[in-house]
């Protein structure tokens, strides 16, 4: 097996993303639904990776360079919202009642 | 003067706006005040510009008045423009003048109807649209009026809609007009397509180079629309119905101009009309067969408003027949004189009416002779005038015209049209000897009032002298109508054979009068409706309305019956169902529930993979 | 090499797998370190040692430890895992384990049918320079793009988070659940 067949990074990319995935459907606490969010953001920068590999190019990097600064944003932004919601009452996080936007 | 020819339609246009507006509030006798003003303007205006006309520089050609640019789309441009050359001032003086005695009267006539104001407006904006049609100088404003006209009918037909019977009257008067005004807007489209322009003058000298086909296509739709408009066989069922309106709608709108509309548009058109001779000859055919079955049907009418509208019917008949003959002077000349004799016969039933308790039947009346004179006297000249009495009658010498150039083109039509002459003469004066003679069997009461005298003394005067305008030759050498005309139509043909026919066409008359006179005569007895299977076909349109009852009515209920459901609306109700349920499904997906949301995306992730891959 | 791939490819989903189905939140956590490590060493695997350097420094160490200090703020207590357990019982895994499963399927499906084998042959792996060339040389503008957006992102957290614990939100109870009886109260002022 060679190491830069992409074939099984992708595989296992495929099946953490798809984990991710089944956590943000599963969870009902918002901190687990954004853990369960950054898992996919890695399972995206993984294909990417692979693919560089793949072709022997830097873009891959780059572009989980990217994704590595998106999940950093998106985590500061959906961490004050889940202090926010503690904060103002919501102490369970429960992202089913996330709809009520009180607060 | 130019800039005062728009005034022509815009006076009554003006006065139907201000009348709309005023919605019946203004008091009736300011009402018709306003409108015998507006008229009169009208008129005056009209007068004015057609002496202008005739003593100006053009006074042969024509003035073109260019308004505005209406459209200019691909190839097809359209003006808004009034042409005034010599036949469309004819027309534009017996719609005017006409009109306004029609409306003088009809403010005597209505004064005591609460919807003064609704009647006036419809008659006025149906004067303006009259005069649209005969002055505007291209086909698509021509078809703005020819509409408008039919509007206004059908709207003043059915004027005292509380009654069933005339809601349905107006509704049969437009159903069967719309089908002419159908073929004739298809006939316009076809020459608009053909020719690329609708102009009257641009389409009369292109139609010659066009391909000969089309022409007869666009011609055989014209005339399809032309006969309906002026109840020709076989969509002439409309017209005695179209009688329940009031007697000066029935006067103005079914006697003197709309249905007169169809003469003016094949004269208009006849350069493109002489092209197809077939078309030509389907023309003279349909007259020849309206004018006889009309005149039978008059016959037995026993309602005096009846008897005036299948007069109507067969005259009308006679101008076909002239323009089909290509006696294009002669049609236009019995346009005027009928118009004048026939809005002066209407007036004259419809005093009548008002006296006798809006009593129509005329074995009811009788002896009314000596009760109202006036009316009688003006009654007697419209008749004679109908009848075509030799030299004291303006019917004389356009039917004489007619007849004459008939012969020309095909002896039969000729021996038709006398033998039309005959019935019409026999006709007219059995409605006269039956209600101006013999007792009293209703007492009249009330006054006729001076407003209604004044157009009837004027149009009786006309309908006796009118016609020594145009004479024929064996009489006296006056040409002063053809004359009029011949910068249109050209000079009138040379006619054979006529002295002798001129001599056969006064007897008949006289005779005809005679046998009515014998029949209808005073008696002792009152006079009674014959009674035969043969008269009750006859009085019932030759049967016209039940065959057409069977052939196009039932069926089409039948088929309306079937299609209670509408599939159609059906049709249209299963998508908005399809879209309502749809939107509900979808709008539970909008739940505001982070995880759902997450669920749909994969859902659609993997059809969207499952197609892709 | 492709024995140690397929082995930090295994840590990192069973791992992941741990994350997911965890009641507590730092363990959770844990586990998630657990999984990024895994990956870093993927990376590394793959010849992307920049990559594997950031997941651990970035990702590990700066990310995680984000949300760590988060779930010391939130200090959740037991009542906190009874109501994690219970809300992770029963059917609430059919549906999207279904849906997750389809993903998976029809992902690797289109996987082998799409994958093309490796051209490169133990090529040299590729280090920063080549990366820092690429993203300042083609990529400059996705480059101020990010910044773009982790500027946003900085300033619509710290607007978020201006009035935690300030005036106008009701006081916590020390278990942390909310007393307060004006809870419409609490919004920006």
């Amino acid at each position: 097996m060679n190491p830069n067949d992409p074939g099984a990074a992708l595989a296992i990319a495929v099946v953490l993303f798809v984990l991710g995935l089944l956590g943000v459907m599963v969870r009902r606490n918002l901190l687990f639904m954004l853990i369960s969010v950054e898992i996919m953001l890695n399972a995206a920068g993984l294909a990417f990776i692979a693919a560089g590999t793949r072709y022997h190019m830097a873009d891959g990097q780059v572009m989980f360079l990217m994704i590595l600064a998106y999940a950093a944003a998106e985590a500061a932004v959906g961490l004050a919202i889940v202090l926010r919601m503690h904060a103002a009452g919501r102490a369970t996080l429960d992202a089913d009642t996330g709809n009520r936007l009180k607060g | 003067m130019t800039a005062l020819l728009p005034l022509v339609i815009l006076c009554p246009l003006a006065v139907s706006i201000i009348l709309l507006l005023s919605r019946g509030a203004m008091p009736a006798r300011a009402t018709c005040g306003l409108v015998a003003l507006g008229m009169g303007l009208c008129a005056a205006i009209a007068v004015t510009e057609a002496v202008t006309f005739l003593t100006g520089p053009a006074s042969t050609g024509a003035l073109h008045v260019v308004l505005w640019n209406w459209m200019h789309v691909g190839g097809f441009g359209a003006q808004f423009a009034l042409t005034l050359d010599r036949l469309s001032l004819v027309m534009m003086l017996v719609v005017s003048v006409v009109g306004f005695l029609i409306l003088l009267y009809a403010c005597a006539y209505m004064i005591d109807d609460p919807d003064i104001a609704r009647f006036f407006t419809y008659m006025t904006l149906f004067v303006a649209s009259m005069e649209l049609l005969v002055l505007s100088s291209d086909l698509l404003g021509v078809y703005v009026g020819w509409e408008g006209v039919g509007v206004c009918s059908y709207l003043l037909v059915g004027f005292w809609y509380h009654e069933r019977p005339n809601a349905l009257a107006a509704r049969k008067a437009f159903v069967v007009t719309r089908i002419g005004d159908a073929l004739f807007l298809v006939g316009l489209l076809l020459l608009a397509t053909g020719v690329g322009r609708l102009d009257i003058g641009s389409v009369l000298a292109i139609a010659p180079m066009a391909p000969r086909p089309a022409i007869a296509l666009g011609c055989f739709l014209i005339l399809g629309g032309a006969a309906a408009k002026s109840a020709m066989v076989p969509l002439q069922t409309w017209l005695p119905d179209a009688m329940a309106g009031p007697t000066p709608v029935s006067a103005l709108i079914h006697a003197a101009t709309m249905v007169t509309a169809g003469v003016y548009l094949i004269a208009r058109l006849h350069a493109m009309f002489l092209l197809v001779p077939g078309i030509m000859f389907l023309c003279a055919v349909i007259g020849f067969i309206t004018l006889l079955l009309a005149a039978g049907a008059a016959m037995v009418q026993t309602d005096i408003k009846r008897v005036l509208a299948y007069s109507t019917m067969s005259q009308l008949g006679y101008m076909y027949l002239a323009l089909g003959c290509g006696a294009w002077q002669a049609a236009i000349f019995h346009l005027v004189t009928h118009a004048i004799f026939k809005a002066l016969l209407f007036m004259g039933a419809g005093s009548i009416i008002l006296r006798v308790h809006h009593e129509q039947d005329i074995f009811r009346m009788g002896g009314l002779r000596k009760s109202m004179p006036v009316v009688f006297y003006a009654f007697l000249a419209g008749a004679a005038a109908l009848a075509g009495l030799p030299l004291i009658s303006a019917g004389y010498f356009s039917k004489e015209m007619i007849l004459t150039s008939a012969y020309n083109v095909a002896p039969l039509f000729w021996l038709g049209g006398v033998f039309g002459a005959f019935l019409t003469s026999i006709y007219i004066f059995r409605c006269v000897f039956i209600t101006f003679w013999g007792h009293e069997r209703t007492h009249p009461h009330g006054r006729t009032t001076i407003v209604e005298f004044v157009p009837l003394v004027i149009l009786a005067v006309l309908a006796i002298v009118a016609g020594w305008v145009q004479t024929p030759e064996v009489i006296a050498p006056m040409h002063l109508f053809s004359t009029l005309l011949a910068p249109v139509f050209g000079p009138l043909p040379e006619e054979h054979g006529g002295g002798m026919l001129l001599l056969i066409g006064s007897i008949v008359p006289i005779i005809g009068v005679s046998i009515a006179w014998a029949l209808y005569k005073p008696r002792h007895k009152a006079p009674v409706p014959l009674e035969t299977p043969w008269t009750r076909t006859l009085r019932a349109d030759w049967g016209f309305d039940a065959l057409y009852d069977v052939l196009f009515v039932k069926p089409y209920f039948a088929l309306a019956r079937l299609n209670r459901g509408d599939a159609v609306i059906g049709f249209f109700g299963a998508v908005a169902w399809v879209t309502r349920t749809g939107g509900a499904m979808f709008a539970h997906m909008q739940s505001g529930q982070v995880r759902r949301y997450a669920g749909w995306i994969a859902a659609g992730t993997v059809l969207a993979l499952c197609l892709a891959v | 090499m492709s024995i140690s791939l397929l082995l930090y490819g295994l840590v990192a989903i069973c791992a992941t797998a741990m994350v997911i189905t965890r009641t507590a939140a730092v363990h959770a956590l844990l586990y998630m370190v657990v999984a990024l490590l895994a990956l870093a060493c993927v990376f590394d695997t793959l010849g992307a040692p920049f990559a594997a350097l950031l997941e651990v420094i970035v990702y590990a160490g700066a990310i995680m430890v984000l949300f760590v200090f988060v779930v010391m703020m939130l200090n959740i207590g037991s009542p906190a895992e009874q109501r994690e357990k219970s809300w992770l019982s029963g059917g609430i895994w059919v549906v999207p384990s279904l849906l997750a499963l389809g993903l998976l399927v029809t992902l690797l499906i289109g996987l082998r049918s799409g994958a093309v084998p490796a051209i490169v042959q133990g090529a040299a792996p590729i280090g920063p320079r080549e990366v820092g060339l690429a993203l300042y040389g083609p990529y400059i503008l996705t480059v101020e793009l990010s910044s773009f957006l982790l500027l946003a992102g900085l300033v619509s957290a710290f607007h978020i988070g201006r009035r935690i614990g300030g005036a106008g939100i009701a006081p916590l109870h020390p278990d942390g659940v909310h007393v307060g009886v004006n809870e419409h109260r609490g919004v920006d002022r």
